[in-house]
């Protein structure tokens, strides 16, 4: 930039092409082997000129994994989530920043610790919970004593359940309860200049008002940003949707890769695991693209 | 910091807040109560609730060498991925933030392994690693059975982290560029004014000025590794061989789900919640100094 350095310049160049085919080789590799056939997948080393049956192994791959449903399936998640996200983000950003109330301290500390513990930590006791989410309110009503009074005046016998196991909510809501999003609008809303909020007041404007018509369309970059990082966070997802859904209808597009491994001792169709794994990694290839910018704001601010 | 100006209904204010904490007392307090409680009592064989075993469990897994020789796997996984995505992300950044011919290319393609899940990178790097198709077979053509992650616990373990830091790569160069873009160029400038090279001036100022950011991936690629390996292990290996790739997360699975053991996992559970609640302690010290120096 200041000087000149042609030797390291281009060694520099030669660094970052280097970087740039670690980068896409795995995705070129994979687009190629899903365009050859049984046989030339499996020639060592594989011909990386590619061959003429991508479209038959697409369509294999989309039978053989039923990928139609699982990728609506993974989409509906990783929307749900997404929205989830910067709903309620934005709401208890609200809360804990505009208004003063007893035990507002407590709450943003209760969320805080959130971020500590990810899902992949606690799933055990978490598929127990998603397979009755009211069971924490019925211990709670057992031990208080209040269902015994409950069956004792009404004769009623309080027994809640609710099991999401296999559905849509048990693979989303879960997902939604960390603080990830509302430490973001915490930090944009106090960036928001008083005189605004004062000025709003003054036209009459109660915090509803305020909160829809002048701080969420102020939000739009920071939600579009969340949006991204949610979205790719939820459709990327793994562990959680493989233990709750336990019924296809429900699998997802991600854990449904697992049905294309080739068996050891069976017919290696690496072509078809890997038509079916370009399928799966596309969708949020195109949202990384096409949202680049909110992708890497969204992860540096989210981070932080 | 805190609002001059706010709203007095605060009984509206709590309101907002409510979904939220309704969310994270069902699925995050109360999962998180559970599994200590779990930790702590052995479930009956055959129903007839749990009954009090105090620390029990936590010893019976302590003193099993399957538990150990899980949270070295882990260690070693952590330390070599981390080690490698964070290596070759400072680098390229390095480099793309001299802002050459084509930097801005670098900076769009770069990323874009992050964006991927975890298992179908697996999968994809499970073909590529094969020891019978794929790419690095050639190494069997020439030495019969020198490669083979199916069989041999190292080149298992060589083939998740490869799969690991490749996404990390992706990941960690994000920040580390955002970093050195935040350094002023006046700094650099002057620098180069006083007769300083391009490595002198890395050294001298541009390193010492990312080491908060350093320290901040550090740590978020050690817990990553902990968590984000589970695809790619269950995809790749499933554990073994020989549990040789069992890392502590999917050990947690297996025997949770697989071996029906709740009260083990619950109290592994609890281990890697404490070691990563005293990853970001750590963490949450380093940020501090970071601040200090903006």
């Amino acid at each position: 930039m200041v000087e000149r350095t042609p030797i390291l310049n281009f060694v520099t160049h030669v660094i970052l092409f280097l970087g740039f085919l670690m980068a896409v080789a795995p995705f070129v590799i994979v687009a190629i082997a899903s365009s050859h056939n049984l046989k030339d997948v499996n020639d060592v080393p594989m011909s990386l000129l590619p061959g003429s049956d991508f479209w038959v192994n697409i369509k294999t791959a989309w039978t053989t994994a039923d990928l139609g449903p699982k990728l609506l399936n993974s989409f509906i998640m990783a929307t749900g989530v997404a929205a989830g996200k910067v709903i309620i983000s934005a709401l208890t950003a609200f809360s804990i920043v505009y208004f003063r109330y007893p035990g507002r301290t407590f709450i943003f500390w209760l969320i805080f610790v959130t971020l500590m513990l990810p899902l992949e930590v606690r799933i055990v006791p978490t598929y127990a919970v998603v397979a009755n989410v009211l069971s924490p309110y019925q211990a709670i009503l057992d031990v208080t004593g209040l269902s015994w009074l409950i069956e004792k005046v009404s004769g009623v016998q309080v027994s809640l359940n609710l099991g999401l196991l296999n559905s849509y909510s048990g693979l989303i809501l879960p997902l939604i309860a960390t603080a990830t999003g509302t430490f973001l609008y915490r930090q944009f809303f106090l960036t928001v200049p008083d005189e605004l909020t004062e000025a709003a007041r003054m036209d009459g404007a109660g915090p509803i008002r305020f909160f829809i018509d002048i701080l969420l369309p102020l939000s739009r970059n920071n939600m579009a940003a969340l949006g991204t990082i949610m979205f790719l966070w939820a459709w990327n997802q793994y562990l959680w949707p493989l233990l709750i859904t336990t019924d296809q209808s429900h699998a997802t597009a991600v854990t449904e890769l697992k049905q294309l491994i080739p068996n050891v001792g069976g017919i290696p169709e690496w072509n078809i695991a890997m038509a079916g794994t370009l399928i799966v990694m596309l969708p949020p290839l195109i949202v990384v693209v096409a949202m680049q910018r909110w992708f890497v704001r969204g992860l540096i601010a989210t981070e932080k | 910091m805190e609002k001059r100006v706010t709203f007095s209904r605060w009984t509206i204010g709590i309101l907002f807040a409510v979904p939220q904490l309704l969310l994270i007392f069902t699925f995050f307090y109360w999962p998180a109560g559970q599994a200590v409680y779990w930790s702590l009592t052995l479930q009956q064989p055959w129903g007839g609730g749990n009954i009090w075993v105090g620390l029990d469990n936590f010893r019976s897994i302590l003193s099993s060498a399957d538990y150990w020789n899980s949270i070295t796997a882990s260690l070693v996984f952590a330390a070599i991925s981390t080690g490698l995505a964070m290596f070759i992300a400072l680098v390229l950044a390095a480099l793309t933030d001299r802002q050459l011919a084509g930097s801005r290319f670098y900076r769009v393609v770069l990323i874009w392994p992050y964006g991927i899940a975890a298992p179908a990178l697996a999968l994809a790097f499970r073909f590529i690693l094969a020891p019978e198709a794929g790419f690095l077979a050639v190494v069997n053509r020439m030495w019969p059975g020198i490669w083979d992650p199916g069989l041999d616990g190292a080149d298992a373990m060589a083939s998740i982290i490869a799969a690991f830091s490749w996404k990390y790569v992706g990941y960690n160069f994000i920040f580390f560029l955002a970093a050195f873009q935040a350094i002023p160029r006046s700094l650099i400038e002057a620098a180069a004014m006083d007769g300083s090279g391009v490595l002198r001036r890395f050294w001298d100022i541009q390193f010492p000025l990312i080491t908060p950011t350093i320290f901040f991936l550090l740590v978020i690629n050690i817990t990553e590794s902990f968590q984000d390996s589970f695809g790619i292990v269950d995809i790749m290996t499933s554990g073994g061989p020989a549990n040789a790739t069992n890392l502590m997360v999917y050990k947690i699975y297996s025997d949770g789900f697989k071996g029906l053991d709740y009260s083990g996992a619950a109290a592994q559970s609890i281990i890697l919640m404490l070691l990563i609640v005293v990853l970001t302690i750590f963490q949450f010290r380093f940020i501090e100094r970071r601040v200090h120096y903006r």
